[in-house]
C-alpha cells in the first residue's frame, strides 16, 4: 500500500519508527516537545513516547550536543535537533573538538551513535541567520558522517540508517524540500537500509553528467528536463553521502559521459562542491572532454530573501555551465 | 596572604550590601487599576516623563499592530511583534541618553524605532530586503541580533572600549528569557562584572521561548538572581509597568553611569501573540492564560493614572493618537512601495575590496542579468 507523504512527515515517520523499534533513542532539542519542532518534525513524539524519549531542553546548543555526547557515551542513541543551520554555531565546538574527535582519541572505545539534524540551506526566504549552507565545515571535519537527502524516500530511509549507524551523522534537512510529496511504500522500505556512501542515478543522460546533493538534486533535475528539450542528455547524480562520498558511481557517470558539472547551493570556495570536483579530475582525466565545472553560491554571507533568487544556482546558470563544457559541435 | 593587586576584593566586600538580591515580587510602581503603588527604594518618575513615554507606548501597540497587517498584506517576511511589551520596549529606549548604547533584538523594533530610527530602515531586516537597514552609528542602535544572546558579548565590548577611551557611556543589552540558557548570555554577564563595565542587561521575560515555557528554561527563583553569582545586582520589575521600568532602568542606568558596574533587570511580562507569524501558539499554551494578562496591559493602566493626574485628557489623547496614525501611515507608504534591490549589493559589503573572485562574480551575475532583460 502506498501512503502519499510529505518529506517533513517522512522524518516524523522514521523518527517514530526508530523510536519504537529501539528503546535507546531519545530526541531532544529546543520546540522539539508539545510543539513538534518549528517544522513539525518531531510532532507527536511527546505525546506517544512520552517525555523521556523526545523532550525540549533549556535554549542552548552548545549544552544539547554536549549533552547528547554524554548520553550516547552512556549507552542512548540521541538524536539532537538544531533548529536552524545558522543557530548550531554555539554547539559548534562540542562537535568539532568532542563529537568528532572522541572516538578516535579513545581507540574505538568511545562510540558516539548520535544523529544531528540541521534544517538546511536556503530556498525558502527566510531572514537572516535562517538559511546558511553550512555542509563544509562539517565534512571538513574527519569523524563526521554528513548526509543530505533529497527524496521523500531517502528522508525516510536515511534518517533510519543514520540512527541506526555506530558514528555521529550530521543529518542535513533543505527545508525548501520540507513540503514536498511523494508516494511511498513505507512497508517494503522499511527493509532498505545501506543509503551511506553510496550515491544513486537519481537521472540517466549520455552528454555530461550533473553532480548534486540535497537542495541542489531538484534543480539539477530540472536543468536535465530543459537541456533535454534542447536535445542534450544530461545524467543527474544524487550524492545522498557526502562523507562518506561514493567516488565509483560519480566516476563511472563521468566516464561515460566525459562532462560535468557540480552543483550545490553553499559558496564555492574550499567547498564540498570544489572536492567533488578534485575527485573527479583524479580519477576520470582521461576520460574528460572539458574541465569539470562548479555552478555554486557566490562566495558572499548567505544574501537577504529578496536577493536570494541572485544567489542560488538556477537552470539557467547551470544550462550556462553545461554550454562552456568545451562541446566540439558549439 | 594578602596581595595588594587583589585590593578590589576588599572593596567588593565593603559594597557587599550593594550585591542585592532582587526584591521579592516585581518592583511595581502604577498597578494595572492605574493606581500608584509606593515603592522605598524606587522613586515615582514625573508626570511629564510618563506623559513622554506614555506616548512612545501607544505609537509603540500602533507599530505593532501595523506590522502584524503588512506580514498579512505580504509586504513583510516576518515580524515577531512585542504587543504587549510595549513598555520594555519604550523603558529600554528612553532609560538612556544619545551617547548610549542599545543591544536589541529582533523583537525590540519597537524600541529601536524610540530610540529614533527610521522604521522603514528598522523594518529593512524583517521585510526581507537586507540583513539590517540602519546604521548603527546614527543612533547607537547595534544592529537586531538574531542569534540568541550574542549581542550580550558586544554590548560589554562596546561598554569596555567606551571606558577604556574614557567615555561617558551606559550599553542597554537586551534579551528575552529563553536567551538567558545560552552560554554567551553567561560569558556576557561574568566578563561585564569582571571588568566592570557599565552595562544593564535588560531581560524580557515574557514567559516564553518560542513554544517552551519558563520553568523549562530555569529553575532559578528568578532570572534576576542569575545575577548574584557573577557579582552583580539583580531586579525584577513589572514588565507592563511603564513607570516601575523607568525607575528600575534608570537607577541601574545611573549607577553604572557612576562607576557603579554592571546590573541585571528581569521584567516580568508576557508575548500575548505568537512567536512570529510562523507559529501557531496554540499548540503550546492555553487561552485562559493569555486571557490572565489582558487585565494588565501596559496601555490602560498608564492612561488612567495619567488621566487621573490630569495630564491626560481628550485632546492630549487624540494629539498622541495622530502621532500614532502618521508612523503607520508612513509604515505603509514604506512597504507599500515596491522595494528596489540591487543585486550588486551581494558583493559590495562582503570586503573593504572585493577580492578578485568577488570582482568576477559580480562581473558573471551582472552578465547574467543583462542577457535576461536584453
Ligand atoms: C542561537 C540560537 N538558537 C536558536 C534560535 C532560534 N530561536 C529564535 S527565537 C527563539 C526563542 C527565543 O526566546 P526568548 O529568548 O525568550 O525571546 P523571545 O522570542 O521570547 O523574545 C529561538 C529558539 C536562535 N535565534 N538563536
Amino acid at each position: 500500500m502506498s501512503t502519499t507523504l510529505t518529506f517533513a512527515k517522512a522524518l516524523n515517520t522514521a523518527l517514530a519508527d526508530e523510536m519504537e523499534s529501539d528503546s535507546t533513542v531519545v530526541v531532544f532539542g529546543e520546540d522539539v516537545g508539545p510543539l513538534g519542532g518549528v517544522f513539525r518534525i518531531t510532532d507527536g513524539l511527546t505525546a506517544r513516547f512520552g517525555e523521556e524519549r523526545c523532550f525540549d531542553t533549556p535554549l542552548a546548543e552548545s549544552g544539547i550536543m554536549g549533552m547528547a555526547i554524554g548520553m550516547a557515551m552512556n549507552g542512548l542513541r540521541p538524536v539532537v535537533e538544531m533548529q536552524f543551520d545558522a543557530f548550531a554555531y554555539p554547539a559548534f565546538e562540542q562537535v568539532v573538538s568532542h563529537v568528532a574527535k572522541m572516538p578516535n582519541r579513545t581507540k574505538g572505545k568511545v562510540k558516539l551513535p548520535m544523529v544531528i539534524r540541521i534544517p538546511y540551506a536556503g530556498g525558502i526566504g527566510g531572514v537572516e541567520h535562517h538559511c546558511d549552507s553550512s555542509e563544509s565545515y562539517y565534512a571538513h571535519t574527519p569523524g563526521l558522517t554528513v548526509v543530505a537527502p533529497a527524496t521523500v524516500q531517502d528522508a525516510y530511509t536515511m534518517l533510519r540508517d543514520a540512527i541506526r549507524h555506530p558514528d555521529p551523522v550530521v543529518f542535513l534537512e533543505p527545508k525548501k524540500l520540507y513540503w514536498s510529496k511523494e508516494d511511498l511504500e513505507l512497508e517494503s522500505l522499511r527493509e532498505s537500509v545501506g543509503s551511506f556512501g553510496r550515491a544513486v542515478v537519481a537521472r540517466e543522460g549520455s552528454d555530461a553528467t550533473l553532480i548534486a546533493y540535497g537542495p541542489s538534486v531538484s534543480t539539477a533535475l530540472n536543468a536535465a528536463a530543459a537541456a533535454a528539450e534542447e536535445g542534450r542528455s544530461l545524467e543527474v547524480i544524487d550524492v545522498r553521502s557526502i562523507v562518506p562520498f561514493d567516488d565509483e558511481t560519480v566516476a563511472a557517470s563521468v566516464r561515460k559521459t566525459g562532462r560535468a558539472v557540480v552543483i550545490a547551493e553553499a559558496p564555492g570556495f574550499a567547498s564540498v562542491a570544489s572536492e567533488i570536483v578534485a575527485r573527479v579530475q583524479e580519477r576520470c582525466f582521461h576520460s574528460l572532454a572539458a574541465p569539470v565545472l562548479r555552478v555554486t553560491g557566490f562566495d558572499i554571507p548567505y544574501p537577504a530573501p529578496k536577493l536570494e533568487q541572485f544567489y542560488l544556482p538556477s537552470v539557467d546558470r547551470i544550462l550556462d555551465a553545461v554550454d562552456d563544457l568545451q562541446w566540439e559541435d558549439a | 596572604m594578602q596581595d595588594p593587586s587583589r585590593r578590589s576584593d576588599l572593596d567588593h566586600e565593603a559594597t557587599a550590601e550593594s550585591y542585592m538580591l532582587p526584591s521579592g515580587q516585581p518592583v511595581q510602581l502604577v498597578d494595572p487599576d492605574g493606581r500608584h503603588v509606593h515603592n522605598d527604594k524606587y522613586p515615582l518618575p514625573d508626570g511629564e516623563a510618563l506623559l513622554a513615554a506614555y506616548r512612545e507606548l501607544v505609537v509603540g501597540r500602533r507599530v505593532n499592530d501595523q506590522a502584524n497587517a503588512l506580514v498579512r498584506q505580504g509586504r513583510m517576511a516576518v515580524y515577531p511583534s512585542s504587543h504587549g511589551q510595549e513598555a520594555c520596549q519604550v523603558a529600554a529606549a528612553v532609560c538612556i541618553d544619545k551617547q548610549d548604547w542599545l543591544f536589541p533584538t529582533y523583537r525590540d523594533t519597537v524600541a529601536v524605532l524610540a530610540r529614533g530610527v527610521d522604521p522603514i530602515q528598522a523594518l529593512t531586516l524583517l521585510r526581507g530586503d537586507w540583513h539590517s537597514g540602519y546604521d548603527p552609528y546614527e543612533h547607537n542602535v547595534s544592529i537586531q541580533a538574531t542569534p540568541l544572546a550574542t549581542q550580550l558579548l558586544h554590548a560589554v565590548g562596546v561598554a569596555h572600549a567606551a571606558k577604556l577611551k574614557g567615555e561617558n557611556t551606559v550599553v542597554v543589552a537586551m534579551c528575552g528569557d529563553g536567551a538567558t540558557s545560552e552560554g554567551d548570555f553567561h560569558e556576557a554577564l561574568n566578563f561585564a562584572a569582571v571588568f566592570h563595565v557599565p552595562v544593564v542587561f535588560f531581560v524580557q521575560n515574557n514567559q516564553y521561548a518560542i513554544s517552551v515555557p519558563l520553568h523549562h528554561q530555569t529553575v532559578a527563583p528568578s532570572l534576576a538572581h542569575k545575577a548574584i553569582g557573577y557579582g552583580m545586582p539583580g531586579e525584577r520589575v513589572d514588565g507592563n509597568d511603564l513607570a516601575a521600568l523607568l525607575s528600575v532602568l534608570g537607577k541601574a542606568v545611573e549607577r553604572a553611569r557612576d562607576g557603579g558596574g554592571p546590573a541585571l533587570v528581569e521584567a516580568h511580562t508576557y508575548r500575548m501573540q505568537s512567536h512570529t507569524n510562523a507559529d501557531d501558539a496554540t499548540r503550546y499554551r492555553k487561552d485562559d492564560e493569555v486571557q490572565q494578562w489582558v487585565p494588565k496591559d501596559p496601555i490602560q493602566r498608564m492612561r488612567t493614572y495619567l488621566t487621573d493626574l490630569n495630564l491626560l485628557d481628550e485632546e492630549v489623547e487624540k494629539n498622541i493618537a495622530e502621532k500614532a496614525e502618521t508612523v503607520a501611515a508612513a509604515m505603509r507608504d514604506g512597504l507599500n512601495a515596491e522595494s528596489e534591490v540591487d543585486p550588486e549589493d551581494l558583493f559590495r559589503y562582503v570586503f573593504t575590496e572585493k577580492t578578485s573572485q568577488l570582482r568576477e562574480q559580480a562581473a558573471k551575475l551582472r552578465d547574467e542579468l543583462s542577457r535576461e532583460s536584453a
